[in-house]
């Protein structure tokens, strides 16, 4: 696929720079199969409107199909386990206090009370001022090694100047934030200003730098509802790659439609494509809208179909939930007793 | 390695279908022996196992069944159309209730994977007689006169590829428009239509309007030359085709013929590539390409051919082929020994004429008629694979550098019955389908049926539409 991806872009790749919008920064830091597809604003719109288009139908088809997947016994045990290891468990409200934030990282590290051997979660998500509490309430109770997401860049709408997102992002990653959520602009994207969206992500992955080294994971938020096209979702899926994000996620969770099968679908397409061009292996999140246990499994099996056992790890794709978790453990229960339990016999949170 | 996520058998249960031990003939409403005592086996493609002896059909049988579909049609033809409705809105509705025994049964009989006949093939025959009852009471609206009449006694001969679903599309619109049936399923396949006759029973069809034969090509022969016939239809090989067509000539029956196809999925450099793969996929390994309108060529443009294929191997790299039964599985059995042999033969001849062969990497069952998915490359318009129905799944792809050549090459075959056109460019979808010599042309899609669609071919590939009020034609005297 480098080779093909390469053919198919060939044109780019040797086209000089030339437009008068190309950004004065230095130049960005797009893996190298690719470099000169990020060289100018037209060269990046030329390349993303270049990408194959997507067939609406023909994608929902194939989501659809794959959701048909009879999983049972030890496929579902294994699905539930690796699904609960990859929850970003999280909180987004405003009305978040560090009450609530301990509460949810107890669970977060210790999902089911009455059963052990339920992995940890991935990673608990909060907004920026709830990362300290996460952190300490984590390592507390024997969850050093669950990750602290916070989402940043004014996050939902993406809708501020870049340096308060940038003080957002830095504000997060000083707190302790191991991953940063950020958005992009919508607004920005859908009226073509691709390079803008381009230079916002990757000046956010530069404030995930740490002070003593390292940096933090981005995460890059797309708001497919906002987004509307598969066209489109395809387009910034290739956009936050060539900019360096880490994972590629759908949705915020805050608008009508968040993720579904079909969107996450193109998605997985985009990273298995990303890495055939370029060898660099990107994650995928899902969040918004997936609630039961049946659903996660169906996303378990487009990863398992699209991209294989590379994926299969909570470092390369991750539920953005809440609700998920409790619907997980009660499934989780009925496969170990033999019998279904009840809302109670799951924490609250 | 094995996979990390590797998927627990999920069998579907074969206990929601009881299959008796044998068969007789549906004949007048009655289930009766063959008057020569002649019987035969069916048996389960995937695993050789017997499913059922079923009475062979003689010619004393056809003058029986024939006669009680005469007897019958005087009183069902005089019927108000919505009454024939009703009757066929009742069995679209067991067949729905039933759906799941008999979606279990067609695998069992037909080797195919249980997802297709559970997703597709039942939900078309459910929907092929709902959308023919509508059409009941409203045929002097279908454009054919203000009382069209019907033609008499139907004679049907229908294939093993989707037993029940050509059954539909046969005897739905027979009745829709006033005929009595006599039937004659696959030799290989004749259950789901017994149990069909069931769902006649159950919905108080009167006697005599469905009348069901099962037997073999002698059978079927004797079907189709009887005097008492009015009309026949027939889909199948394109040679017993023409045997039939020369039967039929000099008579007054009225003949439709569904036959081979070798159709072409034709994909430019513009098109939706994974959508692409996945219609490629649907088009000759749904059913085990055992489909008259499956995609066996894929005609495509030179500039993207190494990124298709490239792709293509990677998506049947994860095709699951086994147990039909199991609800995981993608590619099921062949339907015969004879088709597999037949199968077999042809993909030999493409790589001793010098066709590149590929398979992904599939452990076949040891009983039973597997074949796995294969993919030649290097196929010109020269090889044997590139022009004959091999009904089997195996694509031959070829390539073309303008959308002329494409017209050229994809209209350069004996056959003319489906075509799939894959581009993001809408005037160039209009464009090629006006161009394609193909009964059904399908854009950024492949295989899909519709009753509302007329289906049918040109040339070798036969006459007559069945579906949509085109496919009404065929059973009206007009």
């Amino acid at each position: 696929m480098t080779v093909c991806y390469a053919r198919r872009y060939a044109p780019l790749v040797t086209m000089p720079a030339s437009s008068p919008t190309a950004p004065a920064a230095p130049p960005p830091a797009a893996p190298p199969a690719l470099a000169d597809a990020t060289a100018s604003d037209a060269a990046l719109r030329r390349f993303l409107h270049g990408l194959p288009g997507v067939d609406a139908v023909g994608l929902e088809a194939r989501a659809a199909q794959l959701g048909t997947r009879s999983i049972k016994t030890t496929a579902k045990a294994y699905a539930i386990d690796l699904a609960i290891s990859m929850i970003d468990l999280t909180t987004l409200e405003g009305s978040d206090t560090p009450g609530k934030v301990r509460a949810l990282c107890a669970k977060g590290v210790n999902p089911d009370p009455t059963d052990r051997t339920v992995p940890k979660v991935a990673a608990i998500c909060v907004y920026p001022d709830m990362v300290a509490t996460a952190r300490q309430a984590l390592d507390a109770c024997g969850g050093q090694d669950v990750k602290v997401a916070s989402v940043a860049t004014a996050f939902p709408s993406g809708r501020a100047e870049l340096g308060v997102k940038l003080a957002d992002t830095r504000d997060a990653v000083a707190a302790g934030a191991d991953e940063i959520d950020m958005v992009i602009d919508r607004g920005a994207f859908l009226s073509g200003r691709y390079m803008k969206v381009f230079e916002e992500i990757r000046a956010v992955k530069q404030a995930c730098a740490r002070a003593g080294g390292g940096d933090a994971h981005l995460k890059v938020i797309f708001e497919n509802g906002e987004l509307s096209t598969y066209d489109n979702i395809r387009r910034a899926s290739w956009l936050a790659m060539l900019a360096g994000a880490d994972v590629i996620k759908t949705s915020t969770g805050k608008v009508a439609v968040n993720a579904t099968p079909a969107n996450t679908l193109l998605m997985l397409e985009a990273v298995r494509d990303f890495r055939a061009a370029t060898g660099t292996q990107i994650g995928v999140k899902p969040a918004g809208g997936i609630r039961t246990a049946k659903d996660s499994i169906k996303y378990l099996v487009m990863v398992n179909e699209v991209l294989g056992d590379d994926w299969l790890h909570p470092d390369w794709f991750r539920f953005g939930a809440s609700s998920l978790l409790n619907d997980l453990l009660m499934q989780r229960q009925k496969l170990t007793t033999g019998r279904y339990s009840g809302p109670d016999y799951v924490t609250v949170d | 390695m094995s996979p990390m996520f590797e998927y627990a058998p999920a069998p579907e249960s074969r206990a929601v279908v009881d299959i008796a031990p044998s068969y007789g003939l549906f004949v007048d409403g009655e289930f009766r022996e063959a008057a020569g005592g002649k019987s035969f086996k069916t048996v389960s493609p995937s695993t050789e196992e017997v499913l059922a002896e079923v009475a062979h059909a003689g010619a004393e049988d056809v003058d029986a069944a024939v006669a009680a579909a005469r007897r019958a049609f005087a009183s069902w033809s005089a019927l108000p159309g919505a009454e024939r409705a009703k009757y066929l809105f009742r069995i679209a509705r067991i067949i729905q209730e039933r759906s799941r025994e008999l979606a279990v049964l067609e695998t069992l009989d037909n080797g195919k994977p249980i997802r297709e006949t559970r997703d597709a093939d039942l939900p078309l025959v459910a929907a092929h007689f709902f959308y023919h009852a509508g059409w009941a009471d409203k045929l002097a609206h279908a454009g054919y006169g203000p009382d069209p009449r019907p033609l008499g006694v139907a004679a049907q001969v229908i294939p093993w590829n989707f037993p029940l679903m050509m059954l539909a599309w046969k005897v739905a619109p027979a009745l829709a428009c006033g005929n009595t049936v006599v039937l004659k399923p696959a030799e290989t396949t004749p259950l789901s239509a017994l149990f069909f006759a069931d769902v006649c029973r159950q919905a108080g069809l009167p006697k005599g309007v469905v009348n069901i034969l099962t037997g073999d090509g002698s059978t079927g022969a004797a079907l189709v030359a009887h005097e008492g016939v009015d009309k026949v239809a027939f889909t199948g090989s394109t040679a017993v085709g023409k045997q039939i067509a020369r039967t039929v000539a000099g008579s007054a029956k009225k003949l439709t013929l569904e036959l081979g196809g070798k159709g072409a999925n034709i994909v430019f450099d513009d098109a939706p590539v994974d959508q692409a793969v996945e219609g490629i996929v649907n088009g000759i390994y749904f059913n085990q390409g055992q489909v008259c309108c499956a995609g066996s060529r894929l005609l495509v443009q030179e500039s993207v051919q190494d990124e298709l294929l490239e792709a293509l191997r990677r998506r049947l790299s994860t095709l699951r082929v086994g147990d039909p039964l199991d609800k995981n599985t993608d590619v099921g059995a062949i339907n015969s020994a004879e088709q597999l042999a037949r199968i077999t033969e042809l993909a030999d001849s493409g790589e001793a004429e010098g066709a590149e062969r590929w398979s992904p990497a599939c452990e076949l069952p040891e009983r039973g008629f597997w074949f796995a998915p294969t993919v030649f490359t290097n196929v010109t318009q020269a090889h044997r694979i590139a022009r004959e129905e091999i009904f089997g799944p195996v694509l031959s792809v070829l390539s073309f550098r303008t959308p002329d050549e494409a017209v050229a090459k994809a209209n350069n075959s004996q056959y003319g019955l489906s075509a799939g056109v894959w581009t993001e460019k809408g005037s160039r979808i209009l464009a090629m389908a006006g161009r394609l010599r193909a009964g059904v042309v399908w854009a950024n899609t492949f295989n899909k049926f519709d009753p509302t669609s007329p289906f049918g071919g040109y040339r070798e590939s036969g006459f007559g539409r069945e579906g949509g009020r085109h496919g009404l034609e065929a059973y009206l005297d007009v």
